[in-house]
């Protein structure tokens, strides 16, 4: 009866759990400056190049990306908004909320591909992945900056773990997707010539599934995108932080200028992936 | 002649895999009962049968008969629940995956049905594929891989993809993939089912060609009777998974095991057993909605015949034009094709016998066209080939 009438104690265990894990600082220290790491080539890169330039490899990425059909409103788009972004003063944080969604986006592909393959190889790990991926994607993006804090201090570190977790599921889900609906009698075909596991899915499955993985890819770095304003409550600095700031001083003309620069980094991200997903065909 | 391939009370059941079913399967009970009695469904029901060196082995069934089931219990690409499969003497049953694989790399090659060509490839790229799993060298391979493809005659599509060919030369990709392997045995499932009669037609040639020069051994999977007696050195006759009858077609045609296999070959003589698709040959034609008088007369003088068969855009039949009128058309400067189409043809079916058309056959002037349910020309009947066909070009090859 006690049980119906007290309350059960989950947030104590969950608390105690994280207590637990501070405990392995070396663990979360050694990923803190690996991570850190990436985060700082990134920014070096960005801080080293000048403005005109950056735009200028954008704009060849973007010429690269779309080669069999060129959309020239894109490549005038990218020019206006980065000159916006750049005239409005946002540089810096443009390329550090970028740098935030590279490194993010990157982990998440690294993790979460592999976690898809597994998924689609076996249908235990499928049937346990599948809550853990709701529960990551469904639970409040905020809960995951208190443990991150914990285990990361504050900065850009927390941050892109958050965000990792939040815009890792698409990647996972889709490499699983996109390898399941690789057409049976290829796989047929595959295993009939005598092809190990290890060239049936590089050969065979990764090629097939690559148009779907690669929405996925691309659904994780708009998600990740949309973690920006959340993660600069831990400190991660970028166009998040000035969307908070303006939050806090109630300044409705900051909050639109730096939410504009976010949509534009974000149409721009969107477009050059889906380009690029786009010429394989 | 030695037994390449032997199969011995092969059996496999889909769902429950109790020891009750598998005492059921060896009292000999039918799918039907065993289905009743436990809800396993049984694929194949003790199989025994074996293949010998170089000759063409022609698994015949209709759907569910469990063709399909048995052919890939060979290669193991479906386990099987009991029974062995031999090749060479070497029990597959007890081999590991490596040991597997590497049978399936050296000694076994199979063809799909639906070609399974991989859309990511290159046709070279299609055709080595075994060769590069292998591990054989790029340049050896890809020069293989040519010399199949020349072998199955296709030239010049090396470096196109799947989908840019037509299901017929996607199949002779099919066939040449499985040939640059260099295997001794050929596994086709249903190889040439999904292609139209005429292709399906000269891919069987095609085989026979290359079988005389190369001398596999060939299990073939087929739902078609004919497709069987052509090309079958021997025939295995399965049904509700349990092989009714195996033997030359000569055999299953003399002394059918029973009624079922009676029906299948009902009332079969060698006119009979020839239908209108067999002996069809691919007609000379014009597109009244495209093409003027003046194409059509010198499609004529190409061909040296002297009429030709009108379609629409649609590919659906409308009749035919002789060159006497087309050239008076010409004559009169007139562009108007339609007003000098004879409407009047003897048409036919594919699936008709060639026996019910024979006494037709001599007394109209005009070959026959083959229509399809669609209205679609798919061919046309000249006195000429059903003689050669009846002759015995055709049926049983003995």
């Amino acid at each position: 009866m006690t049980i119906l009438i007290s309350k059960l104690p989950l947030s104590d265990w969950v608390n105690s759990f994280v207590t637990w894990l501070t405990q392995f600082t070396g663990f979360f220290n050694g990923i803190t400056s690996f991570i850190g790491g990436i985060v700082n080539g990134f920014q070096w890169v960005f801080d080293l190049l000048p403005v005109w330039l950056f735009i200028v490899i954008v704009l060849a990425i973007t010429w690269y990306a779309t080669r069999h059909g060129k959309k020239w409103g894109l490549l005038l788009f990218e020019l206006a908004g980065l000159l916006l972004i750049w005239n409005l003063d946002y540089w810096r944080d443009m390329t550090q909320t970028l740098t935030l969604v590279l490194t993010s986006s990157l982990i998440a592909l690294v993790i979460g591909i592999p976690l898809g393959i597994l998924m689609a190889k076996s249908h235990t790990f499928e049937a346990i992945m599948k809550p853990i991926l709701d529960l990551m994607q469904t639970m409040p993006a905020f809960v995951y900056l208190i443990p991150a804090v914990a285990f990361f201090g504050i900065g850009m570190v927390p941050g892109v773990i958050s965000s990792v977790i939040f815009a890792m599921p698409p990647t996972v889900r889709m490499t699983n997707l996109g390898i399941r609906q690789v057409p049976v009698d290829l796989i047929e075909a595959a295993d009939s010539y005598g092809s190990t596991s290890w060239q049936k899915l590089i050969k065979v499955q990764l090629p097939l599934a690559k148009s779907t993985l690669m929405a996925g890819v691309n659904q994780s770095m708009m998600l990740s995108l949309s973690m920006v304003v959340i993660a600069s409550m831990i400190g991660a600095l970028g166009l998040g932080t000035q969307v908070y700031f303006a939050v806090g001083r109630n300044n409705a003309g900051n909050g639109f200028t730096a939410g504009l620069a976010i949509v534009i980094l974000a149409i721009i991200l969107d477009r050059i992936t889906q380009a690029f997903n786009r010429a394989k065909h | 002649m030695t037994k390449k391939v032997e199969v011995k009370n092969l059996a496999k059941i889909f769902g429950k895999r109790s020891p009750r079913v598998k005492e059921l399967i060896t009292q000999g009970k039918t799918k039907a009962e065993i289905l009743e009695q436990t809800g396993a469904t049984v694929g194949v029901n003790q199989a025994n049968f074996h293949v010998n060196q170089g000759e063409i082995f022609v698994i015949m069934g209709l759907s569910g008969s469990g063709k399909s089931t048995l052919i890939r219990m060979i290669n193991r690409l479906i386990e099987p629940t009991q029974g062995t499969i031999s090749i060479d003497g070497q029990d597959l049953m007890t081999l590991n995956k490596k040991e597997l694989r590497e049978v399936r790399r050296q000694k076994m090659s199979m063809i799909f049905q639906n070609f399974a060509l991989f859309p990511n490839r290159t046709i070279l790229e299609n055709t080595a594929y075994g060769l590069e799993i292998k591990g054989v060298e790029k340049n050896v391979r890809e020069q293989k891989a040519h010399e199949a493809l020349e072998l199955v005659g296709l030239h010049g599509y090396d470096h196109q993809f799947p989908q840019q060919l037509s299901g017929g030369m996607q199949q002779r990709v099919g066939l040449a993939r499985g040939l640059a392997n260099d295997a001794e045995i050929l596994l086709m499932d249903e190889a040439f089912s999904a292609l139209d009669p005429l292709n399906r037609k000269d891919m069987q040639d095609e085989l026979l060609d290359l079988q005389e020069k190369m001398h596999k051994t060939i299990i073939f999977i087929s739902h078609d009777l004919n497709e069987a007696l052509r090309i079958g050195d021997r025939i295995l006759i399965m049904k509700d998974g349990v092989i009714v009858q195996t033997g030359t077609p000569e055999d299953i045609l003399t002394h059918p095991a029973d009624d079922y296999v009676k029906r299948f070959i009902e009332d079969v003589d060698r006119t009979r057993v020839l239908t209108v698709a067999n002996v069809m040959i691919r007609p000379n034609t014009i597109n009244i909605d495209k093409d003027g008088p003046r194409l059509a007369l010198r499609r004529m003088q190409e061909n040296e015949i002297s009429s030709v068969y009108v379609v629409d855009s649609a590919r659906k039949f409308v009749g035919f034009a002789d060159a006497k009128d087309v050239v008076g058309l010409i004559r009169k400067e007139s562009r108007d094709l339609r007003s000098v189409v004879q409407t009047s043809v003897p048409t036919t079916h594919p699936d008709v016998p060639v026996n019910d058309l024979m006494d037709k056959l001599s007394s109209t002037p005009i070959p026959y066209a083959v229509l399809d349910d669609d209205h679609h020309l798919v061919g046309i009947i000249v006195r000429g080939a059903v003689l050669g066909a009846i002759a015995g070009n055709g049926v049983a090859q003995e």
